[in-house]
């Protein structure tokens, strides 16, 4: 019983994942795509990365692979499903969450800490924290800014999917604290059941002690 | 089945900001030249075999919607001709 890491050809934070997840004590092992998923995991990562080399648009490739249809179907069983980055992008293009995350309003990639206000903490994904909380975690993307049309969005504010916001130090959304012109500052959203997240910051690279700080642990806490 | 080519026109949605084309349309105006807006698209060519044109936009139109197109952000146009043989 394992939580599977799923590795695309340019994957590049699988192993970021297998670390902090040992880290937590979390069994977990790498997955190539191809091969499929293992027999029960007990949860799913899909990580960051370049998989096919953000051709198209970033994560529509890896979005139509056979494991995805593996993966979905682990999802509508109540596995644990979470997307990083690469794999939030891969996540949407797939249609395991909604939205769209697409070129930043910078044009740039950016790599950089951001401040995430926690908003549904009643989550396997938030259980750690409390609703208002502030977070830190990096990111590290070129095409992170969530799009969703209006009734779209207005469906997740209604049924309380959005799982983090981009904030400032005390807790605002506002549009200086948005890295990258997310639609209403959203940073993570929930799939159609609360097992399923998806978000671009990463947890994974901030559940390390010795190399700064631990906010992403509450996140992977939910694979326990 | 005849030969046809099936341009498929994949652009954003009105409204849904295109960070590229506002830099793209920045570095043309550094270049002084006037202009109010600029819109990009992606453009993909379909050489395929099919019974007829309507036939071949059908096939298109699928790929577009199963790969070529995000429909959270993106409108697509489809036009078939056909090749010359």
């Amino acid at each position: 019983m394992t939580v599977a890491v799923v590795r695309f050809g340019g994957s590049n934070c699988d192993r970021d994942a297998v670390r902090a997840l040992e880290h937590l004590g979390i069994d977990c092992e790498i997955v190539w795509h191809a091969d499929g998923l293992p027999d029960d995991p007990t949860g799913v990562v899909i990580p960051g990365g370049f998989s096919y080399g953000d051709y198209l648009r970033a994560g529509a490739m890896a979005a139509r692979t056979p494991i995805l249809a593996e993966v979905r179907a682990a999802a509508e069983a109540g596995t644990p499903v979470l997307g990083v980055c690469n794999g939030a992008q891969i996540g949407s293009e797939s249609g395991l969450a909604p939205g769209a995350f697409t070129t930043n309003r910078s044009a740039r990639f950016q790599c950089e800490p951001v401040r995430l206000r926690v908003e549904n903490a009643e989550t396997p994904w938030t259980a750690a924290f409390e609703p208002g909380d502030v977070i830190e975690l990096p990111i590290a993307h070129g095409e992170g800014r969530f799009e969703i049309g209006d009734d779209g969005l207005e469906a997740l504010r209604a049924d309380d999917r959005v799982l983090f916001r981009y904030c400032d130090a005390d807790g605002e959304a506002t549009d200086a604290a948005n890295p990258n012109g997310s639609k209403d500052n959203v940073a993570g959203v929930l799939g159609e059941s609360d097992n399923v997240a998806v978000l671009m910051p990463h947890p994974e690279r901030a559940s390390l002690p010795d190399i700064g700080p631990t906010d992403g642990q509450g996140i992977l806490r939910a694979f326990e | 089945m005849a030969a046809y080519t099936a341009t498929v026109t994949v652009r954003l949605k009105r409204g849904v900001l295109d960070p590229e084309a506002e830099t793209t349309q920045r570095a043309l105006e550094r270049l002084g030249f006037e202009l109010n807006d600029l819109r990009s698209a992606d453009r993909f060519e379909l050489d395929m075999r099919a019974d007829d044109a309507a036939a071949a936009e059908s096939r298109a139109a699928e790929m577009a919607d199963r790969l070529l197109a995000n429909p959270t952000i993106h409108d697509y146009e489809i036009e078939v001709t056909e090749a010359p043989s």
